[in-house]
């Protein structure tokens, strides 16, 4: 195996928020969405990033795709420096994609289903039969002609967030940000659209950056697992290590919370983790761990030293003092 | 391992077959369009209203009975006559028939509506666009600065001073109407594209590398289609009323051309013995702008209950 | 146990219509719930399959034009609420039934403390002569913040919505839902807006207050693993008809409608494993809803009945009723 596909090396994205002090004294508030984090992404495969709402999971993405300009940091496509470039060459607008969340604002109210295909297609397919293009895309992601000339309001949920994936199929791209795309829809279209993008994977040798807060949902679908907590990382793993031996407190946590429906996975989720008190909001992020304040087993040096990453198995890292060699 | 497909298979399609989803996609949408607008019958009435005054001021030398009382004319004999067979509306007090000038005077209210919009509605709209869209830049603060000066000035003041030093005819008070007109369009536009710009539909095509032009005019223009079509159908009305305010004060229409404001002026002095020189201009005015509100309903309706 | 008691809350054969363009549409096509003191019951199906219209219809709170409630009967312990006159119900939806929304940011006013808001529910439900009490009023909002495990009561009476999180605000909710200490609390789609630990927490204590207080729950959701969590008995519902009902654990260990068994079957595991297709199609188009049994379409193991008839809600072993011809026969068998 060559370079990574996708490099991300202690990434930074802060925001401005606002000013605080008096007239003569002003002080900046800056929430530090993302916060310095690293992970490596190979062709074709499914990272799932999973945090609750203020994690900054979906900053991270809205980064990788280009949306905001990091704060610091370096993120590397093929071994390429795509970090600070003020607008993007049009190759890598075409290698990167995003699917959103939420697929009633990701179509344009007032655009046909092939108006809204054509668009990507005009910018970087110039030379191809659009019309030709826009029916192939419908077919690959198994819709059927017919569909072209509705408006999003004419279809339903999934269908919209079909459209969202052949959209971003458009440009023939490597790798695409999945930004919750199916939290907005119920459990049986959830897992038509994810076989879909499973499928899809396999057939175009897609790289997926799967972002989520659904654990179940990334032990079905993700290649590994990354666990973000106030913009920082806190445990990464192969999913199937990731599962069976959750380290981190907060990841234990996690799981405890999840709502199953069979008695096999009952008996897989960590029981001594309860889940209490609210994330922090990141304007005010806790010093040293910023998990200290909700976990059960914190400890005095919790409060003073943000924890390093431990390496604990082949491709499984946890940030957490518990495991931290001791000196 | 194999290599990866690319998306350059072609598939299998019936040319004519997609012409013809495509011929009767558009045929549906004009059909459920036209549901929601005519489901009120008020604008029905308004649509009948406005295209019933443009033809009529299309056709004005034709089917008004006295095409020639709308110019220099008088007929002092037949002054001031009320309402009969021959002077369906009356005469004037220089004996000019009513119903004709009221025909001619719809005339050039229309003009000054229709002109005055196609003066307006461009520049101000993209003004709107650009300004929306680069929400919090430079380009934000130079142009919707602007825009609250002419804002902050009292519309008909402003009108009233410019079309003062202006020379007053019609084209003039169209372009003193005009100027104060634009910044309304600029912060209905501006106000929906900084709402639009954070669609995610805006950040596909910005992720993607569309063009800005290709943003601004493709993605957010569309969506604010609906309000200005409204707002449009209500201004004429309101340009019309304002452009007889000018010819009323004698800024706008000069006599003997005739103007429904300028009619109001003149038949007021005759009030009330001789009603209808000034009460039938009046009522045309109102029936005008009654019809222009009742289609911006209409057109509203049809909008809003399709994103609904 | 359940044949000799009679329900706290019964519906029987509820048609509920829409008025809408291009046609009636029969968005209810027959209910049929019973519940009894002390039920935990969890309405389960697809978005659009009528959960909250049933809820809505049984609170009649549903938009009328629009909708119109063209057959059956609500029966609170006995009396029928779709008879009931405006002052009766009143008394029904304040003292009697309770209901905590889906997304508490919504259900809470954003120009008032929660203070305000809390005490113009809880003035609403106390006796004459104490209503003007404000401390006794207040006393009673800072129990019930109490009770919801918010510390702190005093303070967050004075503080507005926006100044919480969402995880404060559903239990701000649920507290106000409980002042009145209903008989039923209907939850539609709790906490599913909140992040999972927060949710986890709110289920949490949404059980530990029901159990406390023996109050009976209907829990409306589309999240299966909550309803394994809170409840004891399961309503599956599918395009405006109850097709199957069970015991929490039974409907989960053994679903006998194919509705249900593919909805089970496309959550996804902690065990992996991938996720199943489910079912096919999606909820139909109520302009035009399938003739007979209206799961048919996407059902796989459709018979030529099924495109007939609509199936009835049969018992099929105690206390597990199925609608499906798949288990018409053994219902004769027990006949």
């Amino acid at each position: 195996m060559t370079a990574a596909l996708l490099t991300v090396d202690n990434l930074k994205k802060h925001f401005l928020i606002g000013q605080t002090g008096s007239a003569l004294n002003r002080q900046p508030v800056t929430v530090k969405a993302v916060d310095g984090i690293s992970f490596e992404m190979n062709a074709g495969e499914t990272l799932g990033l999973v945090g609750e709402s203020g994690s900054g999971k979906s900053t991270v993405a809205y980064v990788v795709v280009g949306m905001y300009q990091p704060t610091g940091g370096k993120i590397r496509f093929l071994d390429k420096d795509i970090a600070y470039k003020d607008k993007r060459p049009k190759e890598l607008q075409k290698a990167i994609q995003i699917v959103f969340q939420d697929p009633g604002s990701s179509l344009n109210p007032r655009h046909t289903i092939r108006q809204i295909l054509e668009m990507p297609l005009r910018v970087h397919q110039k030379d191809k039969n659009l019309l030709e293009m826009v029916i192939y895309l419908l077919e690959i992601v198994g819709l059927p002609p017919e569909t072209m000339y509705r408006y999003p309001r004419m279809l339903s949920g999934g269908e919209k967030q079909i459209v969202g994936i052949a959209r971003a199929l458009a440009t023939n791209p490597q790798l695409i940000i999945l930004d919750e795309p199916t939290s907005a829809l119920d459990v049986s279209v959830q897992a038509k659209t994810i076989n879909l993008l499973l499928q899809l994977q396999k057939e175009f040798n897609l790289s997926y950056l799967f972002i989520t807060h659904d654990l179940s949902l990334m032990r079905n679908v993700a290649t590994r697992v990354a666990i973000m907590y106030l913009g920082k990382i806190c445990e990464v793993a192969y999913t199937s290590d990731f599962f069976s031996k959750p380290l981190h407190p907060y990841t234990q946590m996690l799981l405890s919370s999840i709502p199953v429906v069979s008695e096999e996975e009952e008996a897989l989720r960590p029981k001594k983790v309860i889940s209490h008190g609210e994330i922090p909001s990141p304007v005010n992020i806790p010093k040293g761990c910023s998990f200290h304040t909700r976990c059960p087993f914190a400890m005095p040096i919790c409060m003073e030293i943000d924890p390093v990453f431990t390496q604990m198995d082949e491709c499984h890292e946890v940030r957490c003092h518990l495991y931290l060699p001791k000196e | 391992m194999d290599s990866p497909k690319t998306l350059s298979m072609k598939p299998n399609y019936d040319i004519d077959y997609i012409k013809q989803l495509e011929h009767n996609s558009r045929r549906e949408e004009i059909g459920r369009n036209w549901y929601k607008f005519s489901r009120n019958s008020l604008s029905i009435t308004g649509l009948i209203v406005v295209v019933a005054v443009i033809i009529i001021a299309l056709l004005a030398p034709y089917i008004s009975p006295y095409p020639a009382h709308a110019g220099p004319f008088t007929d002092f004999a037949n002054a001031k006559r009320p309402p009969n067979l021959t002077y369906l509306l009356g005469t004037d007090q220089i004996g000019r028939d009513i119903l004709s000038r009221i025909i001619f005077g719809m005339r050039s209210s229309l003009l000054m509506g229709v002109v005055v919009l196609t003066l307006v509605v461009p520049p101000g709209v993209f003004l709107g666009l650009v300004a929306g869209y680069f929400h919090g830049t430079w380009i934000d603060t130079l142009i919707m600065r602007i825009t609250d000066i002419f804002l902050a000035v009292p519309p008909l003041i402003l009108a009233l001073a410019v079309a003062s030093v202006l020379k007053p005819n019609l084209w003039n008070s169209m372009m003193a109407i005009s100027l104060m007109w634009w910044p309304w369009y600029t912060r209905l536009v501006y106000g929906l594209a900084t709402t639009l710009r954070n669609e995610y539909f805006v950040t596909a095509a910005e992720v993607t590398g569309a063009s800005t032009a290709h943003i601004l005019f493709r993605e957010i223009l569309p969506n604010t289609i609906s309000p200005i079509l409204t707002k449009m159908s209500i201004d004429v009305a309101w340009v019309i009323i304002i452009g007889s305010m000018l010819s009323f004060v004698g800024l706008g229409v000069q006599p003997p051309e005739p103007s429904l404001g300028t009619m109001i002026a003149d038949g007021s002095k005759y009030l009330p013995d001789q009603w209808w020189i000034a009460v039938f201009p009046a009522l045309a005015i109102v029936v005008i702008v009654l019809g222009f509100n009742l289609l911006g309903d209409g057109i509203r309706d049809m909008f809003a209950s399709e994103e609904s | 146990m359940t044949e000799t008691s009679s329900p706290l809350l019964e519906i029987k054969d509820l048609y509920v219509n829409f008025a809408v363009y291009g046609g009636d549409l029969r968005v209810l096509d027959g209910v049929n719930f019973k519940m009894y003191a002390g039920e935990r019951i969890g309405l389960v199906g697809e978005t659009g399959c009528g959960k909250t219209t049933t809820m809505r219809a049984v609170l009649r709170v549903l938009p009328t034009p629009p909708a119109r409630i063209s057959e059956g009967q609500v029966f609170l312990e006995g009396r029928d609420i779709l008879k009931m006159k405006e002052e009766e119900l009143s008394h029904v939806r304040g003292k009697s039934i309770s209901m905590v929304f889906q997304d508490p940011t919504a259900a809470l006013n954003p120009v008032f403390t929660i203070g305000k808001q809390m005490e113009a529910v809880i003035r609403n439900n106390l006796l004459e002569e104490r209503k003007n009490d404000s401390r006794q009023v207040r006393s009673v909002a800072i129990n019930a913040l109490q009770d919801v495990s918010l510390a702190d009561a005093e303070r967050l009476l004075e503080s507005y919505p926006v100044q919480l999180s969402g995880g404060m605000r559903q239990r701000i909710c649920i507290a106000m839902a409980l002042t009145t200490n209903p008989q039923i609390l209907i939850a539609d789609e709790p906490g599913t807006s909140l992040d999972v630990t927060i949710q986890d927490q709110i289920l949490r204590l949404l059980r530990d207050l029901v159990e406390n207080r023996n109050m009976s729950v209907i829990l409306i959701t589309h999240t299966l693993g909550v309803v394994r969590e809170l409840t004891n008995r399961v309503y599956v519902m599918y395009a405006g008809s109850i097709v199957e009902t069970a015991n929490t654990e039974r409907i989960f260990q053994q679903p006998l409608h194919p509705y249900s068994k593919g909805l089970i079957a496309t959550v996804p595991r902690l065990t992996g494993g991938g996720i199943a297709n489910g079912i096919p199609g999606h909820i139909p188009n109520y302009h035009n809803p399938p003739t007979g049994c209206r799961f048919h379409p996407r059902c796989t193991q459709v018979a030529e009945i099924c495109r007939m008839q609509k199936p009835p809600l049969i018992e099929v072993e105690q206390n597990h009723s199925v609608a499906c011809f798949l288990y018409s026969s053994e219902q004769k068998v027990n006949l």
